[in-house]
């Protein structure tokens, strides 16, 4: 394995030597049946002034590693091996050693090692004000007494540019943004001047320009304090944007450690090479979409939709004055070809959702038409169908949900699930729905025998092939995908869209492809059109959009993506948007 | 906050309507009336039937006219203060019930903080030491606490002081205090007659509040924002007093709306046992003896006892939760 | 779980055990590694058991009373005999003489040494009509003479048999329970049904409805309902009505775990999946939501079957029940009211330990039934 030091020839030599050495670092979680090895003999080092990226899909043992360092790893794992070599002031220190309830650790979580996490919505005490929470923090660790280190709160509120600082002191977390959050997430982890600082997954819920955003300021404080950092994330763009070094783990192990370049350029591993690939390869557009660029703008137009609005209304009581309406899809206009992908893209809030559910009829809009062009050649308005209608339609246009969990019925086998359609529309019953089944499963990459199965015995990615057999069992010519691939793990998650693209190919079907993904609609959608506000601010073929954008939330949205290339790194001016 | 418990309180007065329409319905159920029982039983006790006196009490009472006029009657009443006539007394209401309640809110009361002071350190050990010995046992003792109802475990304890201790343990107030005048030595005397009382009461809410306080710190214990606490080098039982278990109170005081009527309930039926000078005993004497009055005013107030626990218990959610508060 | 990373469609995971099973049947699993509620389940079993074959097992006619047996102390039964040949299974219960303290001139039974009561397994004791409708006359443990006192938990004040008494009691307490949880589950399912269904305002009167009824105190309530039941009424119908009544109160929890599970059903991906299928409203709720939550009714009827019990005895205990003849745990146990005659005779209590036992079981089943259903609350 390389021994990746990369670092500055001037700097005095107490600093050459790494600030944290985890040797053999080995987590085991104890289960009825033997012991679960979450971690499995780790080595890496952690440099003053660099950023050290651990990278891996779910299940990898990255945040227990993070854990570890700060041995608050959830019971009832624990370290079984391994030593986690701390240089701090006081000299060093062997952390694996340490009482994990004790002072010792206690002084070192907070102080010199910090930690900001990935949900920040409920990473703060929904219950204290963000001063009480900042205050606590400073005050463990220092001797400043209540208004120095209120000054100092505030003061570390300004660092993170979180706006009107005094006032945001008092406030609660519910009444900070998502981006907010973690800024008082990061200020809080500063208080102390930590020599190390460890963000597990801290930009994963959050939309990609604020992302953006929080790395900015991640990237400046690193440079202006000189800290460690240990960044974990499963997502490669983020690494390309900020690592200097990149340790990949799977399945317990670290499989590669090395430069960031070197990772990018020349993966050693076969699992890193696998991780680089599926992602480079939603770089490009599908080969497939090359091929049919040509007919498409002389295909039929089979759904128009236009001036399609719905509002929320605000939830009213007896004695409660109600808020205000919320016009979350506001006189949407769009049209899909036949054998078209149209993705819609957006950040949370923008209505993307809720577009998806009005053209289905989930939700009932408010106005506008949704026409459908019918296999005669007749155009039906969705919007003004009777339930007997509606059912005609629904098999036609069909939809794919993003929870793999939640859109399977748990008391159904698969061969229910898949065969439901065909059964209630009175179109198979009997041996020849069970044949039909098999013959679906199969088209989407699962045995025939997976009919006998309930759902719990399916990982994410197999559920997600059952959702796609569900929806092409009525032969539709529409699917509806909200977020179909964003639940999944980045190598699954290009299996998936591949086989949608099969499907596609098989079976004449046009998507339209919901998310807030740009690298995923890049590959696969022909169009997109972009969301923001409830209105679609933007439409074009995706190249000609991603390429040359011409809203200005378009421009910040894409320059606020990261690119899979550290070489690209920050090469692009970043660029903001505020609609007024 | 202000605007808050005004809201509130606006909100209270549809459900005490109803409260007194089910209380009037409630104690007009029994076939007969309050007058004739009355006329019945002057006849029997061969006292002199005074015509005008029944005159004027039917005036009063509207008896005879439909319904919602007695019922407007009678809440009008009710609303100056005016319970109306307890027959089998034959004396006001008011003056018949009024030290009643004041017990009954006392003893209440006090197995309330009991139940709470009992169930909020057991619950939050056994969510803490989940699955210890411990838990276990708290546990099961809250299972059985849950399966012995309060009539029972009054008599259990009757019959113990009884045989072993030979003394009996009903009552409020020995013997030298009952009817006396309030001083210093007869709250001394109700202290030391309310503990048992309390703790029969207060032990079956126990059970429950524990598996509520219990649930609720598991859920927060597993919430980030304890990580983040922990991250920040907290010691351990501070940080849980400081967050998780603040949290869990929440739902903890909103029980409050249920475990005070269960409390209420619990006390009518133990004190009939223990033979304790509160509601209880009168109540299911006005009820067997269908003297309306009497019972309407206890169940009427009885149950605005209740809505006015929801009430407190709303009031003290909002304190501790800003997100209510801010709502 | 783990997935293949191979750019081919990954095989199934290899076969696990849980893998292949129904979501019942690993419910089922799960319920059996809960071993207090294993123990609820063979208790509660025992009990009805001995509900629906009280005739048999009682050793007595429940109303046979006889002055002479008053307060009549608990026999303990001698299951072996020494004989000329050894140890032999002959089952006898002491015969108790009764004195009369020369001065109190009160009762007292000693045991007679010279004279036991023999015993026979299904052996001829009080007529009955088994379930009111087969006449017979066979109990599972009779004396050998018919007609010798056997009180194998003591007699109460009118010289009845409290074990039999007990034993008929379990039939009126424990159907009270069913019957009510039925009736509460009728208004709860339709009530909260109808609120989670339909949502808007009728979920909002619902909701302020169920509000209301929680914050009332039950037990008031209760004897105020109970006292409106005239006394005269045939027993079946006081029966019925008080069943009622005390369901009354309990469809509150039941519409409240019912409405829940609806609204957040409503909203899931599967049952919306299942609505683009083209499954009609009926299939949807039938299908796919019911099966869903079946185990939390089920847990949550469970749990309420014990108030039920507890409310029945409670008001009978107070005499606002059901009345004598009509024989139920609370009707036996207000017999023990008065403490002289506890503690005079302490095994007037065994209705109420009969309670105990029940509403516990009762408790830890419900318990194991929920934790099963939803392993992750």
């Amino acid at each position: 394995m390389p021994e990746g030091l990369v670092q500055a020839p001037a700097m005095p030599a107490a600093l050459r030597q790494p600030v944290l050495e985890v040797r053999n670092l080995t987590i085991g979680f104890p289960l009825r049946q033997g012991t679960l090895r979450a971690v499995d003999g780790v080595d890496f080092d952690l440099h003053a002034g660099k950023t050290l990226c651990l990278v891996g899909e779910s299940g990898s043992g990255k945040s227990a590693t993070a854990r570890a360092i700060l041995r608050i790893v959830p019971r009832p794992g624990q370290i079984e091996a391994g030593s986690i070599l701390y240089r701090g002031a006081g000299g060093e220190t062997d952390i694996a050693k340490l009482d994990p309830g004790g002072r010792q650790v206690r002084a070192i979580r907070g102080g010199e090692i910090a930690m900001i996490f990935q949900e920040p919505m409920t990473s703060l005490s929904p219950l204290h004000t963000i001063g009480f929470q900042l205050v606590e923090a400073i005050r463990l660790h220092t001797r400043l007494d209540r208004r120095a280190a209120r000054a100092r709160a505030i003061e570390l509120l300004r660092r993170v540019e979180v706006p009107r600082a005094e006032n945001a002191f008092e406030r609660y977390p519910f009444e900070y943004s998502g981006g907010m959050r973690q800024r008082a997430m990061i200020a809080m982890a500063l208080a102390c001047n930590p020599k190390i600082l460890i963000a597990d997954e801290p930009t994963t819920a959050l939309d990609v320009t604020t992302q953006a955003e929080i790395l900015d300021l991640m990237r400046e404080l690193q440079r202006d304090l000189g800290m460690a950092v240990l960044f974990i994330t499963h997502d490669m763009g983020v690494v390309a944007e900020i690592a200097d070094e990149v340790a990949v783990m799977h399945r317990g192990r670290l499989v590669e450690r090395g430069p960031v370049e070197d990772i990018f350029l020349a993966p050693q591993a076969a699992y890193s090479r696998m991780l680089i690939q599926s992602v480079l390869r939603l770089e490009e557009p599908a080969p497939q979409r090359a091929q049919r660029a040509e007919r498409l703008p002389n295909a039929p137009i089979l759904l128009k939709v236009d001036g399609l609005t719905k509002v929320f209304a605000p939830r009213k009581g007896l004695f409660r004055r109600g808020g205000e309406a919320v016009q979350a899809v506001a006189g949407v206009q769009l049209e899909l070809r036949e054998g078209e992908t149209l993705g819609i893209v957006g950040e949370s809030g923008s209505g993307k959702t809720t577009l998806g559910r009005c053209i289905m009829r989930i939700l009932e809009p408010e106005g506008g038409s949704i026409l459908l062009r019918q296999r005669d050649g007749s155009v039906t308005d969705v919007r003004g169908l009777d339930r007997a209608g509606l059912r005609q339609a629904h098999r036609e246009m069909r939809m794919i949900f993003q929870d793999p969990y939640g859109s399977l019925n748990p008391r159904m086998t698969v061969g229910e699930v898949i065969g439901e359609p065909l059964l209630v529309n009175g179109l198979l019953s009997g041996e020849a729905l069970r044949r039909r089944v098999g013959e679906l499963l199969e088209m989407v990459g699962l045995p025939a025998a997976a009919a006998e199965r309930y759902p719990h015995a399916f990982s994410g990615g197999q559920r997600q092939r059952i959702s796609i057999a569900r929806a092409v069992a009525l032969s539709p010519r529409l699917i509806v995908a909200d977020e179909a691939t964003s639940a999944l793990d980045v190598s699954i998650r290009a299996q998936v869209l591949d086989l949608l693209l099969d499907m596609q190919e098989r079976l004449g079907l046009s998507f339209l492809f919901i998310s807030h993904d740009i690298g995923v609609v890049r590959y696969f959608c022909d169009r997109m059109a972009v969301m923001y506000r409830g209105r679609i601010v933007e439409t074009g073929s995706t190249e000609q959009v991603c390429s040359a954008p011409e809203h200005g939330y378009t421009r910040a949205l894409l320059s606020a993506v990261p690119s899979a290339d550290p070489r690209r790194r920050g090469l692009g001016r970043r660029s903001r948007y505020r609609d007024e | 906050m202000l605007h808050f418990i005004g809201r509130r309180l606006l909100a209270m007065v549809p459900f005490l309507l109803l409260t007194s329409v089910t209380v009037f319905t409630l104690i007009q159920l029994p076939p007969g009336d309050y007058l004739s029982n009355y006329a019945a039983q002057l006849a029997e006790s061969s006292e002199t039937v005074d015509q005008a006196t029944l005159e004027n009490l039917r005036q009063r009472y509207g008896l005879g006219q439909p319904l919602p006029v007695q019922y407007l009657k009678w809440m009008g009443g009710v609303l100056q203060g005016d319970f109306g006539q307890s027959f089998e007394w034959q004396q006001p209401v008011w003056p018949l019930i009024r030290e009643r309640l004041g017990l009954t809110l006392l003893v209440t009361l006090s197995a309330l903080l009991f139940t709470w002071a009992v169930a909020l350190p057991i619950g939050i050990y056994s969510a803490v030491r989940k699955y210890s010995l411990a838990d276990y046992l708290f546990t099961f003792l809250g299972f059985v606490g849950l399966a012995v109802p309060g009539f029972l475990l009054g008599l259990l304890v009757m019959y113990v002081a009884v045989t072993w201790f030979g003394q009996s343990v009903g009552g409020l107030f020995s013997e030298q205090y009952e009817g006396a005048p309030w001083s210093l030595d007869k709250v001394l005397d109700l202290l030391a007659h309310l503990w048992i009382p309390m703790i029969v009461i207060g032990l079956s809410g126990t059970a429950s509040l524990i598996r509520i306080m219990r649930a609720n710190l598991l859920d927060e214990l597993n919430k980030p924002y304890v990580e983040t606490a922990r991250a920040k080098g907290l010691p351990e039982w501070k940080l849980l007093l400081r967050y998780p278990v603040r949290a869990a109170l929440n739902p903890f005081v909103s029980t409050l709306g249920w475990i005070l009527p269960h409390l209420v309930s619990g006390s009518v039926i133990v004190a009939v046992v223990l033979n304790l000078p509160i509601a209880g005993p009168l109540l299911l004497q006005s009820l067997l003896t269908q003297d309306m009055y009497l019972a309407g005013a206890f169940l009427l107030l009885l149950c605005c006892l209740t809505v006015l626990g929801t009430l407190l218990s709303d009031i003290l959610l909002a304190l501790l939760d800003p997100r209510i508060r801010f709502e | 779980m783990s997935t293949s990373t191979a750019a081919a469609p990954p095989p199934l995971p290899a076969t696990r055990l849980a893998d292949t099973l129904s979501p019942r049947r690993l419910m089922w699993l799960r319920f059996r590694r809960h071993r207090l509620a294993m123990l609820g389940l063979i208790v509660v079993g025992l009990i009805y058991f001995t509900a629906a074959f009280a005739e048999f097992l009682a050793p007595m006619d429940p109303n046979r009373a006889a002055a002479r047996y008053a307060l009549h102390p608990p026999q303990s039964i001698t299951w072996f005999e020494h004989g000329e040949d050894g140890l032999r299974f002959r089952p006898s219960v002491p015969f108790y003489r009764m004195e009369r303290d020369r001065r109190t001139l009160q009762a007292r039974f000693v045991p007679d040494p010279d004279r036991r009561i023999y015993l026979r397994l299904f052996g001829e004791g009080d007529p009955y009509r088994f379930w009111g409708l087969f006449p017979a006359s066979r109990h599972l443990l009779a004396p050998e003479q018919p007609g010798d006192p056997l009180f194998l938990t003591g007699a109460d004040r009118l010289g009845r048999d409290v074990l039999s008494r007990t034993i008929y009691g379990a039939r009126i307490s424990m159907t009270v329970g069913l019957v009510g949880v039925a009736l509460s589950l009728f208004l709860g399912v339709g009530i909260g049904g109808l609120a989670g269904y339909y949502g808007g305002r009728v979920d909002w009167v619902v909701q302020r409805l169920t509000e209301y009824v929680i914050s009332l105190p039950t037990i008031p309530i209760w004897m105020a309902l109970a006292a409106a039941v005239p006394r005269d009424w045939p027993p079946l119908t006081v029966y019925f009505l008080i069943t009622l009544i005390v369901s009354l109160i309990g469809w509150t929890e039941l519409a409240r775990v019912v409405r829940g599970r609806f609204l957040s059903l409503r909203t899931e991906d599967f049952v919306t999946a299942a609505r683009i299928d083209g499954c009609s409203e009926m299939r949807i709720i039938f299908r796919h939501m019911l099966p869903s939550f079946a185990s939390h009714i089920i847990a949550s009827m469970t749990l309420a079957i014990p108030l039920m019990i507890l409310a029945e005895t409670s008001l009978s205990f107070l005499g606002l029940g059901l009345q004598p003849p009509t024989i139920s745990w609370g009707v036996l146990l207000k017999e023990a009211q008065n403490i002289r005659s506890i503690a005079a005779a302490p095994w007037l209590f065994l209705p109420g330990a009969a309670v105990v036992v029940a509403v516990l079981a009762l408790n830890f089943l419900g318990d194991g039934l929920r934790d099963a259903a939803d392993p992750h609350a």
